[in-house]
Parts: C-alpha cells; sequence; structure tokens
C-alpha cells in the first residue's frame, strides 16, 4: 500500500481544494470499506485521503414533506435505524441492511456505495428505482445528476476532478406507491450479488393497475442498470401474473451480464427474471399497504 | 507386541467438561499468537511474489528496493541453500526437502501463482510492501496447466524437467505424472461380469482451502551463534524443526522452534512457508525478522487440497451385496509431487465390506499450489464418489440406502482396499446409531411453496496416524502436576492432556497445569493432525502419570519405611499393602517431597501404529429454491464412533466443526482458475466459507466403542467428520430435486442447469 | 492543512476508558494502531479487507473492522476492545459463556466474536438464534462450526 496522508477537512470547500490539488492521487474516505481494501490491494497509489465525515452537511440524514435526504457520508446503519425510513422507503432499506454484515454497515454507505460504483453496488439499484438524484459539489460550483446516470463503468463515474458527492435526494413516493430490493448470493450475507433487482411501482387508488414503474439491476451489466422498457410496459397494465411476467421478461432482457466466477451470463439472465417478479410482488403488497 | 486395554467405565475426569486451561488467555485477548510475536529490534519481511502461474524468470533486479529508506535486507533464489532430493515423512503427508525450497522461493522457474522470487525485510511491514513492489522481475510467461487432463496430454508443457514419475514401480521422464499406484483383490473382473447391478459414473471436484482464519506467520532470529530460533505457528514444532533445517541445510539442533497459539490449521499448517525465509532474512539483517502472510497468498500460495477427476464404479448381487468395486483416481498435487492418493486408496472402500477391489491411483502435477494435508487429505474427495455412487445404485435397485450400509457395513476382519485387514472398528454401531437418531426419524417436514426439501446420507472414514509423543510431569509442593507435552494445541488439546493425567493421579483436570513445549523442552512430538494428537500425546501423558506413580510409591516406602512393591495407588491414594489402614494422599505426599528425595518427575513417551479407525455417518436435510438453486441446509446431524471422548465438548466441537467445513466444500467453496492459472476468488468475499447465518445447529451423536488399542479407549475423532458431508449433501440434493449432482460446488448455478 | 507528505496525525481517542495521545501514520490503519502502536495484540488480523471480522473492536458503541478504519479517524472516539471486556470482578458473561460451551477451538477468531456479540447484547440483551446468527455473519469461524458460539451467546444473553 502506498503511504498516504489523511485529511480531515470540515467544509466542502475545503475538501473540493485538497482533492482538486491530487487529481487522482487523491479520494474522498467515507466509510472506507471499499476505498481502504481498494489501497492495500494497490489498485490505487494514493497520496492523501479526504475523510468526509467531519464535514457535517455530508453527514445529515433528513426526512421531509419534499422526501429523504441521506448525505454522503451516512452509513448504512443509521439509515436503516430510522423509523420513518423503515416506514416511508422500504426499498431503500432492503439494500442498505444487506450490505456486508454488521461491522461494514457501522461504515459502508449509500454514498460510497454509488461512488464506488460497482455494477453489484447493493443500494444503488433501490436508489434508481426511485429516481434519487446524486448531489454534487466540485470547483465549478454544484450539479445534479440522476442516479441511473452516475455511474458510467465499472468504477468509474460522471466525477470529475475534485468533485464530491454531498448527498443522494430521493423523492417522497406518492400514495399507493411501493418499492422493494433483493438480490442473489450464494451465502445469506456478507457476498456480492450474482444479480440484483430493485423495483418501485405506483398503482392506482384501488390498487389493481400500475400507473408507472420502474426497474433497475445490479451485477447484470458494466453499471446498474435502469431497465427502461421493462418498467415502462407496466403503465396502465392490470396488476396480475401476466403483466408482473412479461415485465420480468423484459427486465432479463435488460440485462447484459458477463460469465465471472460469481454466476454465468444464463444464470444470471435468469435470475433477474426471477428476482424481477419476486420484487414486483412485494412492491406490490409494500404499496397496497 | 502391542499393548490393548479392556474398556472402563468408571472414569472421574475422563468424560467430564472441565474449562480449557488455556481458555482465560483466549477469551480475553491475552494469549500469544504467531502473528503478535514481539522482539526487541524487531523488522519485519515480505515476499515479492511471481504475477505468473508458470513462467521462467529472466531477470530480478532488486537495487531499487535495496535503496529504499528503511530496508535491511533482500533476498532471491540464489541466497536458498541448496537442498539435497531427500524425502522425509512429517507424519500427516511427507516432504521432499529439494521440492520444499523450491516451493518457498523460486530457483529459475515459478510454477504457481504467487511462487515467491525474493523477500525483503524492512523496518516495519508498510516499507518493506512498498519495498518489495519495487523488486523487478522479467518472466517468460509458459502455458499454465490447471487440471489434470491437460497435464497428462502427450503434448502437455512439463512443470518439473527433473521429475521421475513412478508408473507402477515403472519410472518415467518428461512427465507430469508423479506417481501411479495400483491395489487389487480378488476377481474383480469376474466379479464385476457376473454382478446383477452395476453403476459406473466420473466425479469431478474443484480443488478447496483449509481456509484457517489466522494466516500463516513465522518470526526467525539467526545469531551470532549461528543458531536458528523461530516462533511460529504450526501444527509441530519438531516437523517444523525437521523442514527448517532440511531446507536451510543446518543440523536439527541448530533450530529452536517455539510454537505460539495457533489459530487453525487443518492440515495446512503442517508445510512451513516463511520459516526459512525468514531466517535467511534475519541472517543478513541481523535483526529479527517477522513475517505474516496476505490472505490473498494463503489461498494462491498455501493449502489447497487436490482437486480430482474420479471414476467408480460398483457391481452387486440381487441380495443387495457388494461384490465388486474399481476406482481410478487422478489427484492434483499442485506444483510438486504429493496429492494423498495413498490415503484415497485407505479409504475409498473402507466403510464397506467388498470382496473383489481394484484401485489407481494417479498423482499429477498442475500449475497451483502444492497441496498440502486438509483434514482427513483424499478421504472427502473419495467419500464423494463413493458414497454417491452407492445411493445411485441403490436407487437403481429399489434398496434402501441406510440398510444397504448396515448390510454391506465392513466389521473387524474386514480388508480394506489397500489391503489392510480392520481390528475393533465401530462402523455397524454408528450405523445401528444412525437409524436410532431423533433426525432419522423425524419427518422431514413440508417445504413452503417454490421450494424443494430432500434428505442425504453418507458414511466417512478416516484411519487416524499414532506416531511420536512425549511428556514431562513434575509434582509441585501444593499437590498439582505440572505437565510439558509436545503437541500443538488447535482446539484444546492441553486439556485432554491434562485430563489422561488427572485420571491416573486422581486429581482435579485443574490440578495438572499443561503446557507446550518448544524443541528444547520436551521430546520428540509429531505433528497436531491425522487424528493422533489425543491419541497419541494422551498415551505419553498417561505413561508419563502411570511412570510418576512408580517415582512417589519410591518416596512412600522411604516415608513408611516399606519396599514399594508393598505400596498401592488408587484414585488418589497410595495405601500400604502391609497395613491396609495406612494411606497418605498425592496432594499430602507431595507437601512431604523435600524430605523423601526431592523433585518427583516423570517422562513418557510413545511411537504407536494407528490410533484406531474412525467411521462416522451424516444426515443433511436441504431445502432448495427452485428457481434459483439456493441450497439451505436446514437439519444437519454427525453420528460417529470416537473410541471414548475424554473432554466431549471438544469432541463434539470436532464433529461439527468436520461437518461445516465439508458443507462448504460441497456448496460452495472451490479454486475457481482462470486460464491462465490465476485463482479468481482469492479472497474470503469470494471463496465463501459459510457464515453463521448459512447453517443451522449441528447435532452430534458419539457412539462410543473403546479403541483397545489405547487405555482409556480413544479413537482419533478429528477428520472423520469432514468426509460424510459431501456426498450426504449431494444425496439430498437428488432427494429433493430427483437430479444427480457429479461436480462440486455443488453450487445453485449447477442445480438451476441440472433442472433444465 | 499539509498534505504533501504523508505526515503523521495527532489524536487523541479513549481505548477501553483509557485515554491515549498517539502519533499515527495517515495509512495506519486501527488494527495496527491497536496491535502495533499500543501493544493491545488481542484485536487479530484474518484478511485485511474485512472479511474475516477477527479485527472486530467497537467504535463508540458499533462494532466495525478495525483493518478498515484508520488509526487517525478515531479521534475523540471511544474504542474498545477484546481487552476492556473483563473488571476487576471477573469475565464478562460473555467470556464465561465461551469458556463454559468450548464456544472456541483455536481461538483465533474469539476476540472478534466475543467483542461482536457484546455489541448485540449491550443493545438487545435476549436476540433470538435467528438474530444471533445474522448480527455474527461478518465473522468467520472455522473450526466450530458455530453451533457452540451461538448457545455461548444464548446463555450470556439474559
Ligand atoms: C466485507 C465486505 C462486504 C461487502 N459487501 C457488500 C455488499 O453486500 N453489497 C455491496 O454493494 N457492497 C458491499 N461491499 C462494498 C462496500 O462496503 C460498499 O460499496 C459500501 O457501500 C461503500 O461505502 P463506503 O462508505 O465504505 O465507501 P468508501 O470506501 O469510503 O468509498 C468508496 C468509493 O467512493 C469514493 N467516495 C466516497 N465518498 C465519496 C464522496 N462523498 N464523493 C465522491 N467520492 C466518494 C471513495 O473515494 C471510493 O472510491 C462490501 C465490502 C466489504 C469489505
Ligand atoms: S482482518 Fe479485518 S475483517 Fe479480517
Ligand atoms: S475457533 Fe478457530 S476460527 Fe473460530
Amino acid at each position: 500500500m502506498h503511504p498516504f496522508a489523511y485529511v480531515a477537512p470540515k467544509t466542502v470547500s475545503e475538501a473540493v481544494s485538497v482533492l482538486a490539488e491530487h487529481g487522482d492521487r487523491a479520494r474522498p474516505l467515507a466509510g472506507g470499506t471499499d476505498l481502504l481494501v481498494k489501497a492495500r490491494a494497490n489498485v490505487w497509489d494514493l497520496d492523501a485521503v479526504v475523510d468526509v465525515k467531519n464535514i457535517p452537511e455530508l453527514m445529515s440524514l433528513s426526512i421531509n414533506g419534499a422526501g429523504l435526504s441521506i448525505g454522503a457520508g451516512v452509513p448504512c446503519c443509521q439509515v436503516y435505524e430510522h423509523k420513518d425510513i423503515q416506514e416511508q422507503y422500504p426499498g431503500i432499506i432492503d439494500g442498505a441492511s444487506i450490505i456486508g454484515g454488521i461491522q461494514i454497515q457501522s461504515r459502508a454507505g449509500l454514498g460510497g456505495n454509488l461512488c464506488n460504483a460497482a455494477p453489484s453496488g447493493d443500494g444503488i439499484p433501490a436508489l434508481i428505482a426511485y429516481s434519487a438524484v446524486a448531489k454534487i459539489s466540485g470547483p465549478n460550483g454544484n450539479r445534479e445528476v440522476a442516479v441511473e446516470d452516475f455511474a458510467t463503468g465499472p468504477s468509474r463515474t460522471v466525477l470529475e476532478n475534485g468533485e464530491l458527492l454531498t448527498s443522494i435526494e430521493i423523492p417522497k413516493p406518492a400514495a399507493n406507491s411501493g418499492a422493494a430490493y433483493t438480490r442473489f448470493i450464494p451465502r445469506n450475507e456478507m457476498d456480492i450479488a450474482v444479480a440484483g433487482v430493485g423495483v418501485f411501482v405506483q398503482l392506482d387508488s384501488e390498487g389493481k393497475k400500475f400507473e408507472s414503474a420502474r426497474i433497475a439491476l445490479a451485477s447484470v451489466g458494466p453499471t446498474p442498470i435502469l431497465a427502461q422498457k421493462a418498467g415502462d410496459s407496466l403503465a396502465g397494465k392490470p396488476v396480475n401474473d401476466e403483466s408482473i411476467a412479461s415485465a420480468a421478461s423484459l427486465a432479463k432482457d435488460a440485462a447484459s451480464p458477463i460469465t465471472d466466477m460469481r454466476g454465468t451470463v444464463d444464470q444470471r439472465k435468469h435470475l433477474v427474471e426471477v428476482l424481477t417478479g419476486r420484487m414486483l410482488n412485494q412492491a406490490i403488497e409494500r404499496a397496497r399497504g | 507386541m502391542v499393548a490393548t486395554f479392556e474398556p472402563k467405565t468408571d472414569y472421574k475426569v475422563v468424560g467430564t467438561r472441565p474449562i480449557r486451561h488455556d481458555g482465560y488467555d483466549k477469551v480475553t485477548g491475552r494469549a500469544i499468537y504467531g502473528g503478535d510475536m514481539k522482539l526487541p529490534g524487531l523488522i519485519w519481511g515480505v515476499m515479492v511474489r511471481s504475477p505468473h502461474a508458470h513462467a521462467t524468470i529472466k531477470s530480478i533486479d532488486t537495487s531499487a528496493a535495496e535503496a529504499m529508506k528503511g530496508v535491511f535486507s533482500v533476498i532471491t533464489g540464489a541466497d536458498m541453500p541448496k537442498a539435497p532430493s531427500k524425502l522425509v515423512d512429517l507424519g500427516e503427508g511427507n516432504v521432499n526437502f529439494k521440492w520444499a525450497s523450491n516451493k518457498l522461493m523460486a530457483d529459475t522457474k515459478v510454477l504457481y501463482r504467487g511462487h515467491p522470487v525474493a523477500a525483503v525485510a524492512a523496518v516495519d511491514r508498510y516499507v518493506a510492501e512498498e519495498a518489495a513492489r519495487k523488486v523487478v522481475v522479467e518472466y517468460d510467461v509458459l502455458p499454465a496447466i490447471t487440471n489434470v487432463v491437460d497435464a497428462l496430454k502427450p503434448d502437455a508443457p512439463i512443470l518439473l524437467d527433473d521429475l521421475v514419475g513412478d508408473d507402477l514401480g515403472e519410472d518415467v521422464t518428461n512427465t507430469n505424472m508423479a506417481a501411479h499406484v495400483r491395489h487389487e483383490f480378488g476377481d474383480v473382473e469376474g466379479a464385476m461380469a457376473s454382478a446383477t447391478h452395476t453403476i459406473e459414473r466420473e466425479y469431478n471436484m474443484q480443488m478447496v482451502h483449509q481456509g484457517y482464519i489466522e494466516p500463516h506467520n513465522a518470526t526467525a532470529l539467526w545469531d551470532e551463534e549461528d543458531r536458528i530460533k523461530v516462533w511460529t505457528s504450526t501444527q509441530g514444532s519438531f516437523p517444523a524443526r525437521t523442514q527448517i533445517a532440511g531446507i536451510l541445510q543446518v543440523d536439527v539442533s541448530r533450530v529452536k522452534v517455539t510454537p505460539l497459539e495457533i489459530g487453525g490449521g487443518f492440515g495446512g499448517k503442517i508445510p512451513v512457508y516463511f520459516e526459512p525465509i525468514a531466517a535467511l532474512l534475519s541472517k543478513k539483517s541481523q535483526r529479527p525478522v517477522k513475517m505474516v502472510m496476505e490472505r490473498t497468498a494463503v489461498f494462491e500460495t498455501t493449502g489447497p487440497t487436490p482437486g480430482a477427476r474420479m471414476i467408480v464404479k460398483l457391481g452387486a448381487d440381487s441380495n443387495g451385496k457388494l461384490t465388486a468395486a474399481t476406482a481410478d483416481i487422478w489427484f492434483e498435487a499442485g506444483a510438486n509431487p504429493g496429492a494423498f492418493i495413498g490415503p484415497a486408496a485407505q479409504c475409498v472402500y473402507a466403510p464397506y465390506e467388498i470382496p473383489n477391489t481394484r484401485i489407481d491411483g494417479w498423482d499429477v502435477l498442475v500449475n497451483k499450489p502444492k497441496v498440502a494435508p486438509y483434514r482427513a487429505p483424499g478421504s472427502p474427495q473419495v467419500a464423494f464418489a463413493m458414497e454417491s455412487a452407492v445411493d445411485e445404485l441403490c436407487e437403481q435397485a429399489g434398496w434402501d440406502s441406510l440398510q444397504f450400509r448396515i448390510d454391506n457395513a465392513s466389521k473387524e476382519g474386514t480388508r480394506r482396499g489397500d489391503g489392510v485387514l480392520f481390528s475393533k472398528i465401530g462402523m455397524q454401531e454408528v450405523l445401528e446409531a444412525t437409524k436410532q437418531t431423533d433426525h432419522w426419524n423425524s419427518p422431514i417436514g413440508d417445504a413452503p411453496e417454490g421450494k424443494v426439501r430432500g434428505r442425504g446420507i453418507a458414511n466417512g472414514y478416516w484411519f487416524n496416524i499414532g506416531l511420536k509423543s512425549s511428556a514431562n510431569l513434575s509434582v509441585n509442593s501444593d499437590g498439582t502436576v505440572q505437565l510439558t507435552e509436545g503437541s500443538t494445541d488447535i482446539g484444546g488439546s492441553r486439556t485432554s492432556m491434562a485430563m489422561h493425567v488427572a485420571e491416573v493421579l486422581g486429581l482435579d483436570a485443574h490440578d495438572v497445569r499443561p503446557v507446550v513445549g518448544d524443541t528444547e523442552s520436551v521430546g520428540f512430538t509429531d505433528v497436531t493432525g491425522g487424528s493422533r494428537t489425543t491419541y497419541a500425546t494422551g498415551y505419553a501423558c498417561w505413561q508419563a502419570a502411570n511412570n510418576l506413580v512408580d517415582v512417589l510409591k519410591q518416596r512412600v516406602a522411604i516415608l513408611w519405611d516399606v519396599k514399594a512393591e508393598d505400596v498401592d495407588f488408587k484414585d488418589g491414594v497410595f495405601i500400604s499393602n502391609a497395613e491396609s489402614a495406612k494411606t497418605i494422599s498425592f496432594k499430602e505426599l507431595a507437601g512431604k517431597l523435600e524430605d523423601l528425595g526431592g523433585p518427583a518427575n516423570s517422562t513418557g513417551a510413545v511411537d504407536l501404529e494407528s490410533a484406531g479407525d474412525g467411521f462416522g455417518t451424516h444426515i443433511a436435510d436441504v431445502e432448495i429454491d427452485l428457481a434459483t438453486g439456493k441450497t439451505d441446509v436446514i437439519r444437519y446431524t454427525a453420528i460417529q464412533d470416537v473410541g471414548t471422548a475424554i473432554h466431549p465438548s471438544y469432541v463434539e466441537g470436532q464433529l461439527q466443526g468436520g461437518s461445516v467445513q465439508g458443507i462448504g466444500w460441497a456448496l460452495n467453496e472451490e479454486y475457481f482458475m482462470h486460464e491462465d492459472g490465476r485463482m479468481a476468488n482469492s479472497s474470503f468475499l469470494d471463496y465463501r466459507m459459510p457464515t453463521s447465518l448459512d447453517l443451522p445447529p449441528i447435532d452430534t451423536v458419539l457412539v462410543e466403542v473403546p479403541n483397545p488399542l489405547h487405555p482409556y479407549g480413544v479413537r482419533g475423532v478429528g477428520e472423520t467428520p469432514i468426509c460424510p458431508p459431501i456426498p450426504a449433501i449431494a444425496n439430498a440434493i437428488n432427494d429433493a430435486t430427483g437430479k444427480r449432482l457429479y461436480s462440486t460446488p455443488m453450487n445453485a448455478g449447477s442445480i438451476v442447469e441440472s433442472l433444465k | 492543512m499539509t498534505t504533501n507528505s504523508p505526515s503523521k496525525v495527532h489524536i487523541t481517542t479513549t481505548i477501553n476508558g483509557q485515554q491515549h495521545e498517539l502519533l499515527v501514520p495517515g495509512y495506519m490503519s486501527l488494527l495496527d494502531t491497536l496491535r502495533e502502536l499500543i501493544g493491545l495484540t488481542g484485536t487479530k488480523e484474518g484478511c485485511l479487507d474485512g472479511n474475516c471480522g477477527a479485527c472486530t473492536v467497537s467504535v463508540d458503541g458499533r462494532i466495525v473492522d478495525s483493518c478498515l478504519v484508520l488509526g487517525a479517524e478515531v479521534d475523540g472516539k471511544e474504542v474498545d476492545t477484546v481487552e476492556g471486556m473483563a473488571s476487576p470482578d471477573g469475565l464478562h458473561p460473555l467470556q464465561q459463556a465461551f469458556l463454559e460451551e468450548a464456544a472456541l477451538q483455536c481461538g483465533i477468531c474469539t476476540p472478534g466474536f466475543l467483542v461482536a456479540a457484546k455489541g448485540l447484547l449491550d443493545n438487545e440483551p435476549s436476540p433470538s438464534e435467528d438474530r444471533i446468527r445474522h448480527w455474527l455473519a461478518g465473522n468467520l469461524c472455522r473450526c466450530t462450526g458455530y453451533d457452540k458460539i451461538v448457545r455461548a451467546v444464548q446463555k450470556a444473553s439474559s
């Protein structure tokens, strides 16, 4: 591991200036559960890590009429222990509560999950399904990017030199909506998704018809994927096995996985179909309350 | 003449569950494991490893590393003493110094990914790691061999130019086949031809790792007297000494090995990896050097048990009796010979009485780490093949597979596949006990929608070794006893040793204070492995305790002014044969020794045959998600003949731990290799050993058929329990889905595939 | 703020109730800070990548893998390790239960399991077996098959 300096700025602008100064020789440190593993494995040679956990803005977690705002440094445990999030954003909980084990969840956050940009990031599909937006600060000011556009490839994001994710904003779900995320792993915990599916459904007031839906996939492409067609196909459709099965089959088509030690192309596509069906049913159940 | 013993039942200490003596240090974090070693002036060593699985080394440039601030020394293959080709038995497996040396540090060629090519010693670990990255090595990459089939192709690249293979006694050169052995009894072909039912199947298994949580480590000091002191986590300080001395080409007495606490081994910490390297770095640096292995290197360069290709054929008559069997077994040795085909041959048919048998085994080199013993090395592989075939045969013929196992069970006098005849064994008792378990007699229950359940059983066997052990005793004036023994303690064995002594002396287990000695404070003791420790070292302790009684009788004789022959000893009390009312307790006597000849010490030393054959049967219930192939083990029972359980908690623990390693092997664990010979999943994240959440409680049934070869009837127990789980789960999966899997791991992907 | 050289960071931290002032290199893990700088070697190293839990310690009441925390990050925080579990009155009930239930074989995983289990029982005094198994999934044990560990935690819970 290349020896690096530890910097703990207290403001976003300080953090931005350190990051800008070092270019790709410095990285933000949130929970460190990806960063420190990669630094130790010599994936990166860093001169500095910039701990974001002393920046109050990045540690705030707030929920109000407009939606949920998760600071980029907030660990998963704070998210899934939050009563209001449990009630209003069960899909977010599904993702946040399965990243690593308890020790990892004390540190790892959704911000780090997003910035790490692994195709398998378990936090990301639900964020996409909820239409979440990433807020970014950098040397040239602030900007917002839809979560589905945030990752541009494995371990690559839209972040430019000196830019920092500050928070993830999730709009308040309308009435009669529901969301869910699951993944397939060979073990029951502490594992990387072979395939993951997050869905968000908006039903009519009787819970009999889909008004809209968003389906997002993990581990079946170079980045987490928004399966737009699959979600759109449900708009206006009755809530029944047939609609669900056809959306699941479209989700399978949207998957473009590779074969590796964690699974084969066939297995992963098959899993996307199975899990999409299961998550749609779960989200429907939640939407109906 | 081998001594035999009558079974006893009236034990005072044997069979109880005292708190282990080393437990307090281990639950408070005080125990010193290998990685915790500290010495004045200690510096750190780090290996430079090959990124290629097969390549010739063109050049090594260490200058940039040597120039770095904080670096003390750098060594390469050129610094390794030239060890001669000499085979030495290590108890569980053996070692050839030439190859062992080459495994530790490559010479002109790297043979597996991670093969060390240089080593660096520096002021701390971080500096050493940085310096190691500055060593520049140029390679000519060669094609890598990753399986036995490719290795034996006529045009295969050859790993070791100077290997002379042994093909049924004939020398062969220019080969990747180190050995081909055969055991044949009876008229196999004739019996197979006349069998009513036959089955022939091929089975394949990937390499798996022992997965101990503590990485390999060593601290060494090569001092100015030219003596080499080593502190390490090892399964045997004496066998470690043998290897270190052999690789460094010095006399054994110049090496002192102090065993520190060891964080798991399962066979994998019998071979040494770092000790000689740390010693060479120390010599060059004139400082003690410590090395701790990274987890990736633990996977890539240590441990694995052989991957296997096996073809098993069985024949049975119309009455459900096995009449013939053949097994062809190809095992991956890794980059040097030694793939445990011997043990595989001993184990494959052991649970069954089969009159006509043949076994052919091949020891094959591949560009993977050299295999190391892993809990019953070779036996889980052949158990998977044999026990799967037995179930499939029963299925075909419509026989109950438990009854079939009972009807064909081996017993005293049965001939094992390699020709050895069994003495008193407990296979039948274990199977009868299996039939009586609550598990076997309880319905499996209904699976939730979309899932199916199945139950499987399988047998397993390990022969359990004996070998050499030593123990010393001395009496303290307060009536307690100091025990020094030579077996490094991986799982509570100190306490079992103390219990052997306490039983003889009529003391409480905690009145005996056990310590594990270093190579200069106790006599030669073989590895903690082969399921021999409680048996053989326990035997030595028993012997030392009896010798101590003899010493003390002399002292009582002085006290009472009688002849030593007239003093008897029972339940901790010395009794006069002449005057039956005259007694003195062990404790009381201890306080008087000062005036009765001073210190009272004794010693025990043994060199034993087998620790008694160990048979087990396991029952596994699985639940499978038909859509995803996810398999959960929902109930599990391990039944085993354990001889006599000295400390039943730790015997149960052996059964539970072995079962779970087998479950991991069955379902998810494997060396997933890239074509170029790199392991793709060399981390705990992707190697996927079971976590607590992946398992049900593991129930155990201890069947006690005392081993007549041990004073208390102890039998080896540690290894047998890893053998049945893999086939038990294969049989359970088949029961659940109707599909049989012939390769491990039997993971979700292969289950879904089988259901297509 | 200088960031040019990997300089050491001055921190004040409370370890097992005792305040420590330390100079730690920016890149040094909390695990090495404990083991190498302070000499508390009860916290073990198994993988250095967050997968075995042998290095589990508690930081401000939450369990973490100390191999994936930097020493510099615990400035102003309370760190508790296995060495802090027992008191002058004796072992912590979990330590006692681990001994009585034979919940350790080699013992290398034990400190991590003890600290993790304490993290559970401090907040949930009577967890179900399933909850215990879930909570401990970040701790690997290769020797015991977990059965006796789970029983020990059950025994220590009220
Ligand atoms: C044992 C183990 C198990 C795991 N299991 C899972 C799992 O089940 N599912 C899963 O999805 N992941 C898993 N992970 C990966 C990891 O825990 C997650 O990706 C986690 O969400 C990362 O969050 P973090 O806060 O630790 O990120 P960090 O490691 O701190 O950062 C991750 C990356 O994002 C960058 N970064 C962090 N914060 C910012 C910011 N504010 N702005 C810009 N860039 C930033 C960092 O520089 C780094 O490149 C596991 C990791 C381990 C070690
Ligand atoms: S050493 Fe930290 S989790 Fe393994
Ligand atoms: S007791 Fe050895 S790893 Fe748990």
